[in-house]
């Protein structure tokens, strides 16, 4: 591939003045969306929660025609849009804290649970806190390859990796009960790291949880459709797959098509605001559609606004997405976007090449993007 | 009943019911409290009563009780908090209440302008120590000023339907006859119950004469006054002369409560006096000044105000607060602001609103602060 900040005299590389420049211009962009957000938010995520909530019952109540196929199917496929738009467009976005300026009690990110295994306040620590604050850095962020893939030629090759498309396909099928046990983080279990209560409290919230979610989708549901039982339990087996892959599939795109950088912790020690900025453009990749894609991939299709401005509600990212676009180019960076295919393409060609060892399939150049540091007191923490 | 609304719940979990039932209709709900808002009237300058009927959860209010109730302003919820101004009612499932329009008040000049019958409002149930005990003092002074009104006259007008027999005084301190709410329940009072004395104050009137609101309503401003016109020691002698056996309630504005308070200090009968204070939260001039008392309420800790993040002022006083990412991002560390005012150190924006979530890493606090860790 061609390494996208290449420029005539060699990579890349920002000044600590153009990168703040550019940090102070991300600012201004944030301010303005902050200070315009109101009533069109509000409308916008409840038409969504109503249009969730018809799904879900629409699923619900098709599954008692659920032993005339077209039915069974069109059961299948409401339900599924629901748990999509559940997961994706509200909990996710949710939990990030991104509608917590409408005060609304049920839709504060402290309180708000998701119709997923994975308890709510789990996920926000590993994906709101370390996958989002560490983004792309090494052995911080614990989504590249959520340790079970090796994602990044920077992680080390062993003989087990060979069976990544494996791994990956199983993770894919699994997707909501691998978010479940991510923040159990295993290897710091076995090596010592994590102490046994942090783990049981752990446990038991994902006990709590996940049973809450297994006895409604796979018993009493399917129960209340009697002779149904297993038309039902079927359906719902299903639906929930293909929120998995579907999730599983937006997520990919997010940070691991080719042309993204990682980062390692020496290089972003004490970063300034604009380099935490640079970071997250650098380490994110985007996703072309259309509207309704948007909305179905939670506007993760935008991950590179995401990234930016986690805490802005989602919906903003698409009219956003221009300027940030402009700024990018203003400054030679690379906006990484693509179709569905594409990106998703690249996701599983790197997931079969990192299987094995880099002297057998060469190495990518790696992008890079040569940030230069000056070293000063972190300002990061704002 | 209860047993059925929990197996449903679980049909509907993660969420409750009442997220699914609220989008048929916001007053369908089996948990959550709301009322909708069945008739407005501003035929009182400066002000809005409104009569709420509230969902069937509701369980009546004692007199002097508030209750909270949130409307959606530019699509973010606020609360406020007031207290009904009709007599105790038992189960009734109405109440009413009177908004003053205040200066900068955000919710209060809201429902003023655009409060219409149908409008669906949160409600929470009616709470609070400032109220009648069940067994009713013998001799009662109520006393209020401005938008104080409101739970003494609650008070005053349950005692009058109950028919209390003892003495029972309001002295109401307004700026002007006109801005008095709820005139005609007072007057009538006057009129019904000899043993009832009602004597408004206008002590900011030029001229200060005492106005007859109603001349055929003997209780309402009888008296002319004398002296400053503002309450003190001399007033409370004419009104209520027996003060020393009565239970006050007094409920208006810092000023006149300092003022009661200096006088009952004095006469060693700070016992008898129940107070609500009336306080309007206003956003600070300078938000950057360092002042004040930090007191993180769950732990019982209080510190000097630094000046610094919450997230670092809790540290630096011993606490061990949840955190993540330190800038605003992750929202680890919200946590919920009880009282005070906090500075948005990222945007610059400063809110007041009491039991509101905050960012404890992106926020410092205005003069004093209450936060729930
Ligand atoms: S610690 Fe992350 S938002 Fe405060």
């Amino acid at each position: 591939m061609t390494i996208l900040t290449e420029t005539e005299d060699g990579p890349l590389v920002l000044s600590p003045e153009q990168i703040e420049e550019l940090g102070r211009e991300l600012d201004e962009l944030r301010a303005a969306i902050v200070a315009d957000l109101g009533e069109r938010d509000r409308e916008y995520l409840y038409s969504i929660i109503k249009a969730q909530r018809g799904f879900e019952i629409a699923g619900r109540g098709l599954m008692y025609l659920g032993f005339l196929p077209p039915f069974w199917l069109a059961a299948v496929a409401a339900l599924s849009v629901s748990k999509i738009l559940d997961n994706m467009e509200i909990g996710h976005n949710v939990m990030h804290g991104q509608y917590d300026w409408m005060r609304e009690p049920g839709l504060n990110s402290r309180v708000f649970e998701w119709d997923n295994v994975c308890p709510a306040d789990q996920w926000k620590h590993s994906h709101n806190y370390l996958h989002h604050t560490y983004t792309n850095i090494h052995n911080k962020d614990r989504d590249i390859g959520y340790f079970v893939l090796r994602m990044d030629e920077g992680q080390s090759w062993n003989v087990l990796r060979l069976g990544q498309p494996l791994y990956a396909f199983v993770l894919m099928m699994l997707f909501e009960w691998g978010v479940m046990g991510h923040d159990l983080e295993i290897e710091n279990i076995l090596s010592g790291e994590k102490k046994w209560p942090e783990v049981k409290q752990l446990i038991l919230g994902q006990w709590r949880k996940a049973s809450r979610q297994v006895l409604k989708d796979y018993l009493v549901f399917p129960v209340l459709t009697g002779p149904l039982f297993f038309h039902t339990l079927a359906g719902n087996v299903t639906a929930n797959l293909v929120r998995n892959v579907w999730a599983f599939a937006i997520i990919f795109c997010g940070h691991f098509p080719t042309g993204v950088q990682t980062f390692t912790e020496e290089e972003t020690a004490d970063e300034t605001r604009g380099e935490w900025y640079i970071r997250q453009m650098l380490g994110s990749a985007n996703i072309t559609g259309s509207k309704l894609f948007h909305i179905m991939s939670g506007n993760l299709s935008h991950q590179i606004e995401h990234h930016l401005f986690p805490d802005l509600p989602a919906s903003r990212y698409p009219e956003i997405a221009p300027t940030v676009r402009a700024l990018c180019e203003k400054y030679g960076l690379p906006y990484n976007t693509g179709s569905l295919g594409k990106q998703i393409g690249s996701v599983w060609k790197k997931i079969f090449k990192l299987a094995l060892p880099s002297r057998m399939v060469g190495s990518e150049p790696s992008p890079g993007v040569i940030v230069m540091r000056q070293r000063k007191a972190s300002e990061v923490g704002v | 009943m209860v047993d059925l609304i929990n197996l449903v719940q679980t049909l509907t979990s993660p969420h409750s019911l009442d997220r699914y039932l609220e989008l048929v209709r916001p007053t369908l709900t089996v948990r959550d409290m709301r009322a909708e808002i069945t008739h407005t009237d501003r035929s009182v300058p400066g002000s809005v009563t409104l009569t709420l009927r509230p969902t069937r959860q509701w369980k009546g209010h004692t007199a002097g009780q508030y209750v909270q109730i949130g409307v959606v302003i530019d699509g973010v919820r606020h609360a406020r908090c007031y207290s009904p101004v009709d007599p105790e009612n038992g189960r009734d499932r109405r109440i009413q209440l009177t908004v003053k329009a205040h200066p900068g008040g955000l919710v209060s000049q809201f429902l003023y302008r655009d409060a219409t019958p149908g409008m669906v409002v949160d409600l929470t149930p009616a709470d609070g120590v400032f109220r009648l005990p069940g067994q009713r003092p013998e001799r009662v002074l109520l006393i209020s000023g401005g938008s104080g009104i409101t739970p003494v006259l609650s008070m005053l007008r349950t005692l009058a339907d109950e028919g209390h027999r003892g003495e029972v005084v309001f002295l109401h301190y307004a700026k002007s006859a006109e801005v008095v709410p709820h005139r005609i329940e007072l007057d009538a009072i006057a009129r019904r119950h000899q043993n009832f004395r009602i004597e408004l104050r206008h002590p900011w009137r030029s001229g200060r004469a005492a106005t007859r609101v109603d001349p055929g309503a003997p209780g309402v401003d009888l008296a002319p006054e004398q002296g400053s016109g503002y309450f003190d020691y001399d007033e409370l002698e004419r009104v209520a002369p027996w003060f020393a056996e009565a239970q006050t309630y007094v409920c208006g504005p810092r000023s006149l409560m300092n003022a009661v308070r200096k006088v009952y200090e004095a006469e060693q009968l700070d016992d008898r006096l129940h107070t609500e204070e009336f306080t309007l939260s206003v956003a600070p001039i300078d938000a950057t000044e360092t002042y004040g008392t930090v007191n993180f309420s769950a732990s019982g800790v209080s510190a000097d105000n630094t000046g610094a993040t919450l997230l670092e002022q809790a540290e630096s006083a011993g606490l061990t607060p949840e955190y993540g990412c330190r800038m605003g991002i992750c929202f680890s560390c919200t946590a919920v602001r009880r009282t005070g005012c906090t500075r948005n150190v990222r945007t610059g924006e400063s809110d007041s609103d009491p039991d509101q979530p905050i960012q404890l890493c992106i926020s410092a606090p205005v003069g004093d602060v209450e936060i729930d860790i």
